[in-house]
Order: structure tokens, then sequence, then C-alpha cells
């Protein structure tokens, strides 16, 4: 199947994206997925093209791309090697966090360095017992003149490790109500009292670095308080969550793809009882499946990039594309599998690689169960009788 | 120095390429393009000797239709300074490029004239041979290397018998081949860059040229398909059907 010809503006950097994985990411995937190692060389060369700064406005030294060129970029990285996309992606969360709620003097203190990807990070959310009821995180961070005192434990932060700074989601007051109330979003940079204590063994999303870590006493200038009143922390990252959920549904789209157009090739040569496997037609009806799913995911993609674009809320349309096209991952990636017998279950093949890296798709950036909550809010409060 | 650097929009190297359905030529339609690979060699050999100082500045030209002006975008996003299209609706053969090469390098005065050595599309081969005929100028073709001294151009040609070291004289045409480098990919800002750098638009006509076809082409047709090969169990199979079946031993 075809991916649609771009139009020429994004067709310039979807064409650079697409040389770049194919010379310096696709020769060492397999490698490098295998023994978890952090790819540094990919990394830099994510700095170079400039794709830390992707969706951080030109005014910061950013490049300003659409939601929609973003989601392009992402799936046609996610069809290579998951993981790569990952580098950028909470980090570029974070910066939005800062740059549509941040200070001015914030602003230019922190944007132009992650537009560079000089200052490399991401977000911190999820504690040990809590990742979807985030109103119950137990991180504090307790004001002692011009700075924060923060203590607690965050797990499954992606990027902690090889990164210099997070925006940590904390509590600053425990006892006001609804909880959200007290929660506040701090960047906070590696330093005293902030340690990385243990990298998470992963079934895939390997090569990127996903850790535990924990703040004890860790000062941070209260300067590093996202806007000007504490608060508000859990709505700043929620918002920046709708690009993050549009990336996430992009990364599916391109998995999807990926082991559709695999067992496309696969079905016309591999043969049994004297025709190629494609020609069966328990095979072509998987293939029509898949082949619908990948279409429908990216429809669904392309349209919750494009509300965040208009500046629409879409909360609800950035989490049906999140949950469709993770589903169609994790669907096509079972299928092609299939497909491939047993060369699907070798790890000499890719089928077993994307059918690893699916699964997060479905619980990452807001599980799906959680999305048909969103979506079924947002669906009643629209159309209220 | 200046370095010109004609560039040619052709068919992606990685498309299949499929003939129009009246055989009148290949279906370009909803087909995506991109720079003769070729081309790219000698942008990115321009960008490379701007970069160790021997050029300063680097001029990409085109001919075709108005969207070639994408073909210049990304050879400006890889580094070239500016670009010039030549716009023409018409089929060019590569005596009228020439010709319009000709007199884009009367007016740019550049001392290098950087080509790839062909168009993967109509695989010619004559473009830079050419331009070195009309200007009277020297010619290193098949280029797999190339330095710049004092007044003259020591290239590498890959020939026949191996590979030939010439030394040219300024102003230069060079054709380059495969080996010379390999080119760059654009990072994105400098794509960005790329949109606010100048492209001069001409006519044939304001550069006084003709480039009426001289050629016809009558029908374009698709290779023959070729019968799926054999699997062979053995050495001794294999002997038998050379022998018996190919007839070549
Ligand atoms: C590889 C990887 C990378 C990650 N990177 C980051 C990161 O960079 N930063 C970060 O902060 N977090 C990160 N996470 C954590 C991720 O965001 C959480 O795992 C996710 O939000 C789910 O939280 P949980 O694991 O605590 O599951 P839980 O919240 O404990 O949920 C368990 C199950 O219960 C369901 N459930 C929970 N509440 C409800 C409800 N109200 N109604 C119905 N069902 C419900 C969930 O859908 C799920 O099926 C990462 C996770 C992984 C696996």
């Amino acid at each position: 199947m075809n991916t649609p010809i771009p139009d020429p503006d994004d067709a310039l950097i979807l064409d650079s994206i697409d040389r770049f994985l194919e010379r310096d990411v696709r020769p060492v995937v397999r490698e490098l997925e295998a023994n978890d190692v952090y790819p540094q060389k990919i990394v830099d060369q994510l700095v170079e093209l400039g794709l830390f700064g992707a969706t951080i406005a030109p005014e910061y030294g950013g490049l300003g791309l659409s939601a929609e060129t973003y989601a392009k970029i992402i799936e046609r990285i996610s069809a290579v090697w998951m993981s790569v996309s990952g580098f950028f992606n909470s980090h570029l969360i974070m910066a939005a966090a800062v740059q549509r709620f941040g200070r001015d003097e914030q602003k230019q203190q922190f944007l132009p360095r992650f537009a560079s990807g000089e200052l490399r990070g991401g977000i911190a959310l999820t504690e040990p017992d809590c990742g979807t009821d985030l109103q119950a995180i137990r991180t504090r961070a307790v004001k002692d003149g011009e700075e924060y005192v923060v203590n607690g434990t965050k797990t499954w932060i992606t990027n902690s490790s090889a990164g210099g700074i997070l925006a940590v989601l904390v509590k600053t007051d425990v006892n006001t109500q609804p909880p959200h109330r007290g929660m506040s979003l701090l960047l906070v940079e590696k330093g005293p009292g902030f340690t990385v204590t243990r990298k998470l063994d992963k079934l895939g999303y390997r090569g990127i670095d996903t850790a535990e870590l924990v703040f004890e006493d860790c000062r941070v200038p209260a300067t590093n308080l996202v806007g000007d009143t504490e608060g508000r922390g859990l709505q700043q990252i929620l918002a920046g969550l709708e690009l993050g959920r549009i990336n996430i549904a992009a990364r599916g789209v391109g998995i999807a793809r990926v082991c559709l157009e695999e067992s496309l090739a696969y079905a016309q040569h591999r043969q049994s009882f004297g025709k190629p496997i494609g020609e069966h037609q328990s095979i072509q009806i998987k293939l029509a499946d898949m082949a619908t799913r990948v279409e429908s995911a990216r429809l669904l993609t392309e349209s919750a990039a494009r509300a965040y674009d208009s500046g629409e809320r879409c909360d609800m349309e950035a989490g049906m594309a999140k949950l469709f096209a993770s589903e169609a991952a994790v669907s096509n990636s079972l299928e092609a599998m299939r497909i491939h017998g047993a060369y699907g279950y070798s790890k000499e093949f890719n089928i077993e690689r994307y059918y690893r890296d699916a699964p997060l798709l479905a619980i990452g950036e807001g599980t799906n169960e959680l999305q048909k909550i969103i979506i079924a809010k947002q669906l009643i409060e629209r159309s209220r009788v | 120095m200046k370095v010109l650097v004609p560039v040619k929009r052709v068919i992606d190297a990685n498309i299949k390429v499929r003939v129009k359905s009246d055989q009148s030529g290949v279906e370009l339609n909803n087909v995506k393009m991109a720079m003769n690979p070729f081309c790219e060699i000698a942008v990115e050999e321009a960008i490379r000797l701007k970069e160790a100082g021997a050029a300063e500045e680097i001029v990409l030209v085109t001919a075709g239709i108005r969207q070639s002006q994408e073909t210049l975008r990304s050879g400006l996003a890889m580094g070239a300074d500016r670009g010039i299209l030549i716009e023409t609706d018409e089929a060019l053969e590569p005596l009228a490029v020439a010709k319009l090469l000709k007199a884009v390098v009367e007016r740019e005065e550049p001392g290098l004239v950087l080509l790839g050595k062909q168009a993967i599309d109509g695989d010619n081969n004559q473009t830079g041979q050419m331009l070195a005929g009309l200007l009277n100028w020297s010619i290193g073709s098949f280029v797999s290397k190339l330095e710049t001294g004092d007044g003259s151009i020591s290239v590498v040609r890959e020939v026949d018998g191996g590979l030939e070291k010439v030394r040219l004289k300024s102003p230069a045409i060079v054709t380059v081949d495969l080996r010379l480098n390999e080119p760059r990919y654009a990072s994105l800002p400098n794509i960005m860059k790329a949109k606010k750098k100048p492209i001069d638009m001409f006519t044939p006509e304001d550069l006084g040229v003709g480039v009426a076809p001289r050629v016809t082409v009558l029908k374009v047709v698709e290779p023959p398909a070729r019968d799926a090969g054999v699997k062979v169990s053995s050495a001794a199979e294999l002997v038998e059907k050379l022998r018996q079946e190919a007839k070549v031993i």
C-alpha cells in the first residue's frame, strides 16, 4: 500500500526523515534493540535534524511544525523503530507545557535550550502507586524561601536517566479539595537530591531509558514552577497530553502499517499447497482487515491533529485516535505474526519486535480504558439533552 | 570561486516507473518526484568545497516545469545559496539544456560547473559534455574524486580500464559519478531556512535559447516481462541444465 504523497512543504521534511531512517536507523535497530543499548548516535542525529524543537515555536528556536506534520514524522519513525520517537516526544510535551503556560522569563530561559536539544528531558507523572489516578500522587514540593524542596518517588519515567531535566508533577498543597487544585508542575534539572535509582527492563520500547527516580530534599528554584501560581499542574500537563496522544496514535499507524506491508510482501512469496498464501481466503481476510485498520487509524489521527492545529478542544478526537490506532497496532502485529507463521515468532524477523512494542501504545499517555472514559464524558457533554 | 550546479527533477529512484496507457511516455501523475541522485552528489560536492573554503557561493539551476522549484528547494536545504529556474513546459533534450546552461554560465561566470554524469530518467549522459563543447571549456567526466588547486582542478575519472587522473584548467565542467560522496540529508532547520533563499525565474526566451524538441518519441513500452527463474537443488543439476537447456557449456 502506498503512503499518500505529501504536499511540497512536508515533502522535504519527510524525505529527510526517510533518509535518516534508512541510512542511520534501520541497519542498526536489531542489534541495539536486542541488547537494550541507548542509541547515543541516533539521539545526536535527532539533535542535528532539529527534532527536539519540532513543535516549539520558531521565536524560541523551534521549527513550529503543525501537529499534522509532526504526526507524519512519528508514523514514519515508528514504522522503523518506535523507540526513536520517544526521545523527543515526552521532551516536547514538557516544552508544550512551558510554552503554553510558562511565564515569559521562563520561556526565554528554557525553550531555546529545549529546541536546540542542548537540554533534553521528559515528564514525570507516574508513581509506584498510581498512574491513571494522578490525583493520588504523593511527591511533595514544599516552598522554602526562594526554593521548593521536593521529596518523593516517580517510576516509569522515560528520558529520565539520559536527560537533564524533567517536568515533575508534584503536590504543593495536600489539603485542598479537589486534590488537583493542590498539584503543580515543576521543572527539575539534574542535581543534588535527584537520583535515578533503577533503569527498568521492558518487554518492548527498548533502547530508550525508562527509569525509577527518587527526590530526596531536592532543592529547585521557585521560578521553575510552570506558570504564575500553584495548583494548575494537572491541567497544564493534561493539555500537553493531547499532543502526546496524537503522537501515540501516529505511532500506532506506523506499526500497524509496517505490519501490513511486511505481511503483504510475505503473503505473496510464501507458498503453501501450490500457491502463495495470499491466495488463501483466510489470509486475504486478515490482509483486508489490517489494511482497513491502517486507513481508519490514519484518518482519525490526521483529523485529531488538524483539530489540535486549529486550536479547538480535541481531547475526544485525540482520545479516539489514540484508542483506535493503538488497538490497530496491537491487532495488526498479532495478525502479522500469524501470517508469518514461525518466522513471525523468530528474532530474525521484525514482526516479533512490533508485537512487543505495540502494547505500550494501549497503556502509555493514558490507558485505552481511560480514553473510553474521556470519550464518553465528552460525548455526553457535547450533546446534553 | 562560484560553483554552478545544474539539477534535474526526476521520478524518485525508489518508485517503480509505469508506462502511460497511451504509450506516450511514463506516468508522472501522482508520482513522487525527487532530485536526480547524481545531481545530489554534485550538490553535496559543491557544499563540501564551500565548507573547505574552496568555494564562496553555490548556485543551483534547473530547467523544467514550475514544480521543479521543489528540486531547487531541496538543494537549497542541503546548503546551496540560491537557485535559478528556467521555466518551460517543453520536453527538454540534452542539447537544449546545454544551451540554456551555457546562457546561465555566461551570466553567472562560475569557476566550476558540477553536474551529475546523467539523469536516471533518460540516462542520456550528454548534457555536461555538450555544455563543455558549447563553451569550449575543459571537462572531467565520471568523476569519483575532486580536488581544487591554484587555477586548476584535479579529478579522478572512472573509466573502463580503471581510474584516470586528470588536471583541468579552470573554469571547468565536472560530471560526477556514484562513488564521489554520499549526499547528506537536510536538517529540518535548514529546510525551514531554505524557504527564504532566493530563486530567480527565467524563461528560455529570456535567455534567447530555442528549446523545441528535435526528436519525436513514437512510443514508450514496458520492457518484456521475464519468466521466473528456477531453483536447482545441486551443482550437478545446474551443470546439466546449462548444458542441455541453456546450451551455453
Ligand atoms: C514504557 C513505558 C514508558 C512510560 N513513560 C512514562 C513517562 O515518561 N512519564 C510518566 O509519567 N509515565 C510513564 N509511563 C507510565 C504510564 O503513563 C502509566 O503506566 C499509565 O498511565 C498507566 O498507569 P499505571 O501503570 O499505574 O496503571 P493503573 O493506573 O494502575 O491502571 C491499571 C489498570 O486499571 C485500569 N484503570 C485505572 N483506573 C481506571 C478507571 N477509573 N476506570 C477504568 N479502568 C481503570 C487501567 O486502564 C489499567 O488497565 C510509562 C509506562 C511505560 C510502560
